[in-house]
């Protein structure tokens, strides 16, 4: 079966006819990945445990390190990278992160607005 | 299908790219139509991820997230899934260079971490049910209940496949359908793994403020 | 043992419902008595319910649509009856209870059941051959989706027999689809059946992605894809985006219902704005998945009955995802009314306006591409200038609708159902049924009949205007949609013109039907013996009609835009591509399987026991459909050869397409 130089599937490390090297190539991945990721998310329980923080900046602070953890798993363990062969990848990643977006944000602007303007007691 | 194709390069002056060479190997055909499923979950979870944040004030007068949230529990299932998603790598190094006990001992570590995360969550969900504070109780329960367990809904669904594919590869070895089956499941746990990094930085470590 | 499953379900009590019943069951009756004695059930699941053909699977979905066509319309005809006598003090012939279960059931089916399998028949059809490939990328998944869709159409039909269909309109708003307000079974009946076919509906859309994305033949290039293929693309990617949204949205709506959740309800904090919210996110881009594809039968349509390469080919595909992307922008403009305020409706509203930009720079490129063409008025030419002209019409009144202020005037009058039945029945089902004329020779070997096929479409068009432009008049003079009666009699003769229209559009049903039978029984003298019956310019016409099931001997190498166009002037000049190859190799297709059917099978089994709470049997149901999953899995050899000898009888069989 053809490798085509061109394109390589979602997740794939090595090439199918690994050798030790890229095995020990992918083991390096695996474990920088886990070490950065182990780095964030002890970083994110402590700034929301900690009382040290200036606590408005907290929320926004949850959100970058759970952008940058995502991050980290997609280069390191989905093995999403910018690489010409990842093209394809890559952009249904965009489509798919766009859409998440329109409809995550979108949503909570219209609803926002709806409990302002038809729900005066709030909670309800 | 279509495995017996030479690729070929273009011709008349256009640079080969990879929109040209034909249809894409197997391998390729079947990681990518996966990564776009997954994607189409992640959108279904962003939709109850938006349904959440809508009702997260919404407690009617029931508990709250800061009464509920343990994090202590929250962040050893955390060092489950995490841990599980690297063990579930380096199986799927084994399942590579076809190592066969390699493969058995990542499936099996991922496996025990899966089924770890999954009981903690479980106790987590039985003590506050205990306490009252089910999801009947309020809308923002609704939503905690049902965003955390679609997501361990996942973890099962996880478990279970991993399970039939250690089956698989015991009965029938590494063939190019165990091979192509296992990069899948890789992706999805990865996949859940991403899940949970929003899952308990904005449910649980917003939530417990 | 039963779950609320008892004899009172069937509704005895009601005339109308029992007949309809009655003629339902006689006629499935019927049609399962006629192949058990004609002996063909062994050929149709032998080559039709296990097919994992492409081309016939997207023949079944088509079959599935036309036949839903039916039963939609007779809810359709029976709403403008009673609208055209239930005025004044009458009450017409249809109870409160039962007319919100026709108009209900006319949406959910013209929608789920009508407009999408059609399409998805479409695509599944043509794209593979017009990609100049041999299959889709998973084609058991693609058996799977089908029978997944055909699940869920039963599910809408049981209902007619046993317990009731939802009153909530199609749309199923909370607080109203909530168990306190709608106890009986109809909006489960909804929910589970939309679930089971929307299921089916987001795997096919990842299985056409996959497939245009992944498979092409050598050299198509992306700026090479005939133009359906690139709407096929945009829809696909919509399905992908936006159903899982629905799924969502159902779901939390199916926990309230069953499990006492708190997400629509009214009290408990519940907010039923966020399943409105939800609906709309998903159901805005729908109609896009809807419209796109017959967008790109009406672009191969006109560049082949008019002789000429598509105008503007790349600002249609520029188009064509601009409209992808702003469908996801827009949602807002379905419920302007409730409450957001002037900012976000002004910004909603001005995206959805901006939508009509790239869609009048298709019209344009349509209109261009017939300028100065050698246009021959088939009847998929027809279709396409109807289209053209009513959809223009269609589109106006939505950018009138997408306006906020005009929009808190006519929203929830007939002026709103006018505009949408003006956008989906000149747009998607003009589209479809060009498509259906067009490659209809394609898949059966012989053309439709021009006659009944243009009387057909005059039917449908005069029909259209008769039936809808009176609802935009009485949307303005303020009537609102879903009454079962009313009291203005000035609305009267309004209506009565519009049941008159709908009169008309049953000739055009009833010409698409004789057209039908015509065309099989005269099908010896109108065979294609060319496969190029219409002078086209894509793949699929190269191969013989019907195509074998690998499509090409070997896969096509295409050198430009239009590539069967191409090859014809290469062969012209006598140079290209030799027309015979000097032997055929073994040709390795996907094997049929069962799985979707009985997949499909244990879907309804679960479906009907969710509906009836009837829990072993959701249990044995779940559990038949994972050892169905697993021992699919558990196949060796997915692949079966078709020996060397047997491509070459084919082919001597039918000396005809240039590829071969």
């Amino acid at each position: 079966m053809d490798i085509t130089p061109h394109d390589r599937a979602p997740g794939d490390e090595t090439t199918p006819e690994a050798r030790r090297d890229e095995t020990l190539a992918g083991l390096q991945a695996y474990l920088i990945g886990l070490g950065l990721s182990l780095i964030l998310t002890a970083t994110s329980f402590w700034a929301a445990t900690t009382s040290a923080l200036w606590a408005p900046g907290v929320a926004i602070g949850l959100v970058v390190l759970a952008i940058a953890q995502m991050g980290v798993h997609l280069v390191f363990f989905l093995h999403i990278t910018t690489g010409p062969d990842n093209v394809n990848n890559v952009l249904a990643l965009a489509f798919g992160v766009m859409i998440v977006g329109l409809v995550v944000i979108g949503s909570l602007w219209i609803m926002v607005h709806l409990n302002a303007n038809m729900m005066p007691s709030a909670t309800g | 299908m279509t495995t017996a194709l030479t690729i070929s390069h273009g011709g008349h002056g256009v640079p080969p790219g990879p929109s040209m060479d034909g249809p894409a190997p197997k391998r390729i055909v079947v990681s990518y139509g996966f990564w776009i499923f997954l994607l189409s979950d992640i959108v279904m979870f962003s939709a109850i991820f938006a349904t959440y944040s809508v009702l997260v004030q919404a407690t009617a007068g029931g508990p709250g997230g800061a009464q509920l949230f343990h994090l202590s529990t929250v962040a050893v299932e955390t060092a489950c899934l995490l841990l599980s998603t690297f063990t579930c790598g380096l199986m799927s190094l084994a399942v590579n260079i076809g190592h066969r006990a390699a493969t058995y001992l990542g499936g099996a570590i991922t496996f025990l971490l899966g089924a770890a995360f999954l009981t903690l969550e479980i106790r987590e969900f039985a003590a506050m049910i205990a306490e009252g504070a089910t999801p009947e109780r309020s809308a923002f329960l609704s939503g905690f209940f049902t965003l955390v367990g679609c997501h361990g809904l996942h973890v099962t669904i996880g478990l279970i496949w991993l399970t039939v594919m250690m089956a698989q590869v015991a009965t029938k070895g590494f063939t190019a359908f165990v091979h192509r089956r296992l990069l899948c499941f890789s992706l999805f746990w990865h996949a859940l793994d991403i899940i949970w990094v929003a899952l308990f930085s904005i449910v649980y470590l917003m939530g417990a403020r | 043992m039963l779950g609320k499953l008892s004899w009172s379900a069937i509704p005895t009590h009601e005339p109308i419902d029992m007949i309809a019943s009655g003629l339902m069951i006689l006629s499935i009756g019927g049609i399962l008595i006629g192949i058990t004695v004609k002996g063909h059930w062994p050929y149709l699941w032998r080559e039709w319910l296990t097919s994992v053909d492409h081309k016939r699977i997207g023949v079944m979905y088509c079959l599935l649509a036309m036949v839903m066509l039916l039963r939609g319309f007779t809810d359709a005809i029976m709403m403008r009856a009673q609208q055209a006598f239930a005025a004044g003090g009458a009450q017409g012939y249809l109870p409160p209870e039962h007319y919100d279960q026709v108009f209900s059931a006319h949406g959910t089916i013209m929608i789920f059941f009508v407009a999408m399998p059609f399409i998805v028949g479409l695509m599944n059809f043509a794209v593979p051959l017009q990609l100049g490939v041999r299959d889709v990328a998973f084609p058991t998944l693609n058996s799977v989706s089908l029978w997944l869709a055909a699940s869920g159409a039963l599910l809408v039909n049981i209902s007619l027999v046993i317990g009731n269909f939802a009153r909530t309109g199609w749309f199923a708003y909370p607080p109203l689809s909530e168990l306190r307000f709608s106890p009986d079974v109809g909006v489960d009946y909804y929910l589970w059946a939309l679930q089971i076919s929307g299921v089916g509906t987001l795997l096919g859309g990842v299985n056409l992605v996959t497939t245009i994305l992944k498979l092409r033949a050598p050299g198509m290039s992306y700026m090479r894809m005939p133009m359906f293929c690139w709407t096929a693309l945009a829809s696909n990617l919509l399905i992908i985006a936006a159903f899982p949204v629905l799924t969502a949205a159902f779901a939390m709506l199916l926990l309230d219902r069953y499990l006492g959740f708190h997400f629509f309800t009214v009290g408990h904090g519940g907010n039923m704005m966020m399943y409105v919210d939800l609906f709309w996110v998903w159901g805005h881009p729908e109609v896009y998945i809807l419209i796109l594809p017959p967008f790109g039968v009406f672009s191969e349509v006109v560049a082949t009955f008019s002789g000429k390469p598509l105008f503007g080919y790349r600002s249609m595909v520029a188009a064509t995802l601009a409209i992808c992307i702003l469908s996801f922008m827009v949602w807002l403009h379905h419920f302007f009314t409730m409450g957001a305020g002037a900012d976000v409706n002004s910004v909603f509203g001005i995206i959805s306006m901006i939508i009509a930009v790239p869609t009048g720079v298709k019209i344009f490129n349509w209109l261009f591409t017939m300028y100065r063409g050698r246009l021959r008025l088939t009847v998929p030419t027809l279709w396409t200038i109807g289209f053209m002209i009513t959809f223009a019409i269609g589109g106006a009144t939505g950018v009138l609708l997408a306006i906020p202020p005009i929009d808190f005037i006519v929203h929830d009058t007939v002026f709103l159902v006018a505009h949408f039945h003006n956008v989906i029945i000149a747009g998607v089902l003009f589209g479809a049924f060009a498509g259906y004329n067009y490659w209809f020779p394609k898949a059966f070997g012989f053309t439709l009949d021009e006659g009944w096929g243009k009387a057909s479409f005059w039917c449908w068009l005069i029909g259209f205007y008769l039936a809808f432009m009176p609802l935009y008049w009485l949307g303005l003079e303020g009537m609102p949609r879903r009454m079962q009666h009313y009291q203005d009699l000035g609305w009267q003769p309004w209506l009565q013109v519009a049941a008159v229209g709908a009169l008309v559009i049953l000739c055009g049903i009833a010409c698409i039907i004789i057209q039908l039978v015509v065309s099989i029984r005269t099908r010896d003298r109108r065979r294609d013996t060319t496969g190029d019956p219409w002078n086209g310019r894509t793949l699929e016409w190269a191969t013989p009609s019907p195509p074998p099931m690998w499509n090409f001997p070997s896969l096509p190498q295409v050198e430009g835009e239009d590539a069967f166009w191409h090859m014809k002037q290469l062969a012209r000049e006598g140079e290209g591509q030799p027309a015979q190859p000097a032997a055929y190799g073994p040709i390795e297709m996907p094997k049929n399987s069962p799985t979707g059917f009985i997949t499909a099978f244990f879907a309804v089994v679960t479906g009907f026991a969710l509906i009836w709470h009837i829990w072993w049997m959701v249990g044995l149901g779940l559990a038949g459909a994972f050892a169905t999953t697993l021992v699919f899995a558990w196949r060796d050899v997915a692949e079966m050869e078709i020996p060397a000898e047997q491509v070459a009888s084919f082919y001597e069989a039918h000396p005809a397409g240039l590829l071969r």
